[in-house]
This record gives C-alpha cells, structure tokens and sequence, in this order.
C-alpha cells in the first residue's frame, strides 16, 4: 500500500492511547522480511503441523471415498428426496461461498479505503477465499448428479442447439462464482508478485530458487514495475469490489427467486451479505489466531486486528438479527397464509431445534462482543468465531429445510434427514480447507511482505 | 550473485502467454469440431450388415415403395423392420441360390430373425413417433436423406439435438404435400418447378407451401413443438 508524504504512518495512527498497535514497536523491513518469510524457508517442519495436515488429508480420503461412491451410485445416496431435494450440497455451497467474502472484503474494499490494518492479513484471507470458493464450487457439481457433464451449465456453441436458461438465477449463479474464484485467483497471485521476488532471493535451495523465480515472473522491484504495478493492484481491486456485494446477492437470488415461502422475499440480497461477511470474518479469526500463536506473528498480526475483526462481526452480525427480525414481521405483515405457516413452523416445527439454535449461536452469543474485553481475549473470540460459523451453517438448514418440507401443498410435505454420506462430504470439504490452507502457510508468506514493510517509518517518503 | 534463469527464459516467458492462448482456443475448437464430427455421430458412416442390403438397387432401381418393408411407418412410432418373409417374397424365385442371401435363407429357414444393425438411432430419452412426421408432411429425405441412392444404408444427417430443432423451429422450410413424403425425386416448389396441391393452388416458393400445409395439417405452435416436453416426456 502506497503511502503518500501528507499521510501518517499507521504506526503512530493509534485513535487511543490503549488501542493495540498494528504493528508492534521495533520493526524494521529486514525484520519484517525475515519473520515472514523464515516461516517458510527456515522453520523445520513441525510434528504439530504434520498432525493437522495429516487429519485434513485423511478427511479429504474420507471426501474422496464419499464422491466416488457417489458417482457410482448417485445422490440418492444422500438424504434429499424430494420435496427437499437440496440439502446439504446447497446448505454447505452457501456456507462455503460465504466464508469466502471477508477475504475480498479485507483485500478489496479495506484496499480502496486506504484502511491499513489490512495489509497483515489480507494475503492468507485471499488464500481463504480461494479455499472456500474451492470446496463451494464441488457441491453444485456433486449435487448435479452427472458432474462429468457440469460443462452444459456454460453457454457454448452445443450441438443441442439451446441455450442455458438465462433467465435462471441457477445460471447466473455460474457466471457469479466463476467470476468470484477467477478474480480472486488473479488478486491473490498478483498481490503474491513482488514477495515471491523477496522468497527468490532469500531461498536457499535451488529448486526453491527456481520455483519461487518462476512464479515472480521476473519481478525486479524497479520504479518502472512499481508504478505498473499499484496502478494494476488498485484496478483488481476495483473489479473485486462490486463481487463482494454481487455474488452472494446473485447465491440468495436462487432462493429469493423462487416462490417458496421463506425464500420469495426483497430483503435476502442484503441479508445474505451481510451474513456471508458474519461468517467470512469468523473464519479469519479462526485462521488467524492459531497463525499467529503458531508462527509468533502476534507483532503483525496484533490483537488491533482481532478486535477489528470482532467489530465487524458484531456490525454484520446485528444486520443479519434484523434480517431474521424483518423475516419474521413481513411473514405476518404481508397476511399470507403461506409466510405465516411458514414462520410458525420455524418456531414450533419439526425443524424448530435449529432455529433457536441458530438464533442463539448467531444473535446472542456473538452479542458478548459489545465488551471490550471479551474482544480482548483471543480464546473467547476463536469460540465465538465458532460459534458463528456453526450458527451461519445453522441458518442455510433452516432456509431450505423448512421451507422445502412445508410448502403450499401438505400432501406434498416430507421430512428431510441427512445421511452418513451427506456429512462424509461436508468433513471431506473441510479437510480439502485445512490441507490447503496448511500447505499455504508452508509455501508461500502468508502475511504480505512488501505491504507491511510500507507500514513501516523507514517506508515514509520525507519531502525536503 | 549468478542468475537463476538463462536469458532465453524471457522470451520463453513472453511466449508462453501466447502460447496459452493458442493452445486453449485450439482445444476449445477441437472439442466443438470432435462434437459434431461422424466420429461422435456416425454421420455419413455406412454400417455392416449380416446382408449388404441396397436400398439403391430395391428402391429405385426395382422402384419398391417405402412402405412395401417399412409398413407401419403410418401408423405407428417405429417404422418397421420386414420380417424375413418380406424378403421372401421375391427372394424364393429370385436369386435363389445367391450366396449373398444365405443369411436370409437361413434365418428363413430356422425363424431365427436376422439382426441389422440400427443406423438412425435416436437416445432412448427421446420419444420419436414416425407417424406424425410422416401424416403431417416430413418427406422420409428430410430425415434419412437420398436413401434410393445409398448402396448400403449410412445416417444422411447428425439425429442431433440442434438438428432436430432446425426443423421443430421453422417446420414450413421442410413440409411437402402428404402425397409426396415417400417421394425420393421431389423438388421443393420453384418459379421452374411449381407444385400443385390436390385443390389446385399452385406454389412456386416453399415457404408459402409451408405455411399453407402447417395451417392445413393442423401443425402445432413453434412453441409447442420445441417445448423440451415433446421430445424428453
């Protein structure tokens, strides 16, 4: 991040005198350089690092094991049946996707408001988002049934001589995701140019030498790819802006769309924004405190971010209690029979455990938030971040469960149970996350190098 | 300190965009040429057969009508194989001792029917009726091509999906008049070759026929007939 001489130094930029720095005091940029990037190239291999990567792997055999099967014998080895012919696949597309939006939220929109603080975790949030995306964009293609034929979901000159249905919002939903992963695929690699530059240099085997030098593309650190090269940043970033607020739009059009009682309503956009940020923020912070405890970056990544981190959560998370409050008032207000059932279902229907759960783990627990030293402490703010992350899963249950076992017809209702297989594919994901995200942290600095050495005195430009 | 790559790594590099390029497009073209190639269609693919049976020489050499073996083409959904018997008929005084027919003669013989391999054949998640082609105007060319000039019976045309639609999405380019569907040698109408209906209006231009017999024979909507439901029922 470009400082420009009439800017203050975040250093200094603490509004109280007991707000945590951004970074701690003593920092220099060979100091910055070598805590990041030995991480990488000097740490030896842990037993602690080696046992996480080993339960992610097994858990992504168990994933393997569980879509094998799958392709065999089909979905109906989960739990859906119609009517509620979703299930998983689309509770954990909607998770997933969700918890991907606060790494764009953190690298985009934190980027383009000069908010600082950013620059410390955005590259592993990047590196979430494209985890998430990942394990998101396997269900609609496992839900398909026929995934080796997931191409028909693209326009393309087809010997079948139609279109896909544009007027789907199933089809917008490829264009938005596909959009979503590639630009943050791009985001996250350019943002990674100039500290694979730095890995290059400071890599002692020649392998590591060459592959990081491949990936720096012939980054030379001149004034010339500099200048290219915050003009570029900010422009991806400005492309990634609008994907924050649009593809979860686009995800809770799929719902918003359709005429289910539940789903057909005005205020899902806004809502499932605001909760996929709720969620994307709860998995930095479960990211980012076993990272820093871990590899002690606690003067990177410092208890400022944390507690940033807890605001926003806090700020996304009474946006979403307004969206279930709002929910609840039209489903009365509009004096449809249908919504009304709808809500009194929820309450007191056979589904009715997950939503109270879901109100709890998503309204009342995070509401502890509001002391400052709850947001203090990073064992209380790595279980809620739990918490709400359980409780975001909770709510997609209950949107689509609910209102797909009870819709208009009660001779069409059913009952939805999820088999060993359903929860054999969302473990699976979770593995393929970890993994990823553990072989990340080993290969690449998972905090930016060149970001956080401008946030550095020496960095600022002195006009004579 | 040396440099890692050789000075040559930068050209490769620029290349390698190109490069990318290239190689993605080709792929992509490739996959779209591979689709509607006889290699995935079997277009234009003349298939063995336990008899080298000439459509060439029956129908337009002997001049035998469609329906002589292809009897329930009118009626029914499947057009019909003959049974041997049908083969019989000429065959017990003709080329009796053709080595050729042995086949035929056997399967006479032992009731065992003989085996053709399907040449037009549609997916079974298709529902195909001959019939109402062939009472609302579809000559049997449209489909099967110039069969009278095939010495052994190849598919004239893809059965793909977009070819279907070419026809369900503008039907009056393809009618003719019913009396003229087992026509091989009909022309559509033209200023040099007009065609005459049983009432005695004259055509000149084929989509004015089309639209004429579509509102004679009662054809359905373009809507109706490229609703997904007509053929995926």
């Amino acid at each position: 991040m470009q400082q420009g001489p009439e800017e203050k130094t975040i250093l200094q930029d603490v509004p109280w005198p007991d707000e945590p720095p951004v970074m701690a005091p003593g920092q220099s940029f060979g100091s910055v350089t070598d805590t990041i990037a030995d991480a990488v190239l000097q740490r030896p291999i842990g037993l602690g690092w080696l046992l996480g990567l080993f339960i992610g792997m097994t858990l992504i055999g168990l994933l393997m094991m569980a879509v094998t099967y799958l392709f065999l014998v089909g979905v109906g080895i989960w739990g859906i049946e119609i009517p509620v012919a979703w299930g998983f696949a689309i509770i954990n597309f909607v998770w997933w996707i969700g918890i991907g939006h606060a790494g764009t939220l953190i690298s985009a929109i934190l980027l383009l408001l000069k908010q600082t603080w950013r620059n410390s975790i955005n590259r592993f949030a990047e590196a979430m988002t494209l985890f998430a995306v990942a394990c998101a964009g396997m269900f609609p293609l496992l839900h398909m049934g026929r995934p080796w034929l997931a191409y028909w979901m693209f326009p393309y000159p087809s010997s079948m001589g139609v279109w896909p249905q544009f007027r789907s919002p199933l089809v917008w939903d490829v264009f938005a995701v596909s959009t979503y992963a590639t630009i943050s695929a791009v985001f996250w690699y350019v943002g990674l140019v100039p500290d694979l530059a730095t890995m290059r240099e400071k890599a002692t085997h020649p392998a590591g030498k060459k592959l990081y030098g491949l990936l720096a593309m012939g980054w030379r650190g001149s004034a010339r790819h500099w200048k290219n090269y915050e003009a570029l940043y900010i422009l991806l970033a400005g492309i990634a802006t609008p994907l924050v607020l649009s593809v979860h739009t686009v995800v809770s059009f799929d719902f918003a769309v359709a005429i289910m009682p539940g789903w057909h309503t005005t205020i899902f956009p806004p809502y499932f924004v605001a909760g996929a940020i709720y969620s994307g923020f709860a998995m930095v912070l479960v990211l980012a405190i076993p990272i820093r405890h871990f590899y002690h970056l606690e003067g990177m990544i410092t208890m400022r971010h944390l507690q940033n981190s807890a605001k926003i959560m806090l700020a996304t998370g009474l946006i979403v209690a307004y969206g279930y409050a709002f929910e609840a008032f039209i489903a009365f207000y509009s004096g449809s029979t249908y919504e009304r059932f709808m809500m009194q279902n929820r309450w007191f229907g056979q589904y009715s455990m997950f939503y109270w759960m879901l109100i709890l783990f998503n309204i009342l627990i995070p509401q502890v938030l509001w002391f400052p030293k709850i947001r203090a402490n990073v064992r209380w703010l790595f279980s809620i971040s739990l918490v709400i992350l359980v409780g975001m899963w909770l709510e997609r249950f209950v949107i689509i469960v609910t209102s797909l076992s009870r819709d208009y017809l009660p001779s069409s209702w059913g009952h939805y149970t999820p088999t060993r297989w359903d929860y054999a594919v969302l473990a699976g994901t979770i593995g393929f996350f970890a993994t990823a995200m553990f072989i990340f942290i080993r290969i690449m600095p998972s905090i930016s190098i060149f970001e956080m050495r401008a946030l550095l005195p020496e960095a600022e430009v002195k006009a004579k | 300190m040396a440099q890692i790559f050789h000075r040559s790594a930068n050209s490769i590099a620029r290349l390698s965009i190109i490069g990318v390029v290239v190689i993605v497009s080709v792929l992509l073209w490739a996959g779209l040429e591979m689709q509607r190639s006889p290699y995935a269609t079997y277009q234009d693919v003349a298939q063995a057969q336990p008899v080298p049976f000439s459509h060439q020489h029956h129908a337009a050499g002997d001049g035998i009508d469609c329906r002589y073996c292809h009897t329930s083409v009118e009626s029914s959904s499947f057009a019909g194989i003959p049974p041997t018997k049908t083969c019989m008929n000429c065959h017990s005084q003709i080329w009796t001792n053709a080595p050729m027919l042995e086949p035929v003669r056997e399967s006479f013989r032992t009731g065992q029917s003989l085996i053709w391999t399907r040449v037009d054949d549609l997916p079974d998640f298709v529902y195909f009726d001959h019939s109402i082609h062939v009472n609302k105007g579809v000559g049997c060319f449209s489909c099967h091509g110039q069969v009278d000039k095939m010495p052994l019976m190849y598919a004239a045309n893809s059965l793909q999906m977009e070819w279907c639609l070419n026809c369900h999405r503008a039907p009056e380019k393809f009618l003719r008049p019913r009396d003229q569907v087992f026509n091989m040698s009909y022309q559509q109408p033209s200023s040099d070759n007009p065609v005459k209906l049983d009432d005695g209006s004259v055509f000149t231009d084929q989509i004015a026929l089309g639209n004429e017999l579509k509102h004679r024979y009662h054809i359905r909507t373009v809507q109706d007939i490229t609703s997904c439901s007509t053929c995926h029922r």
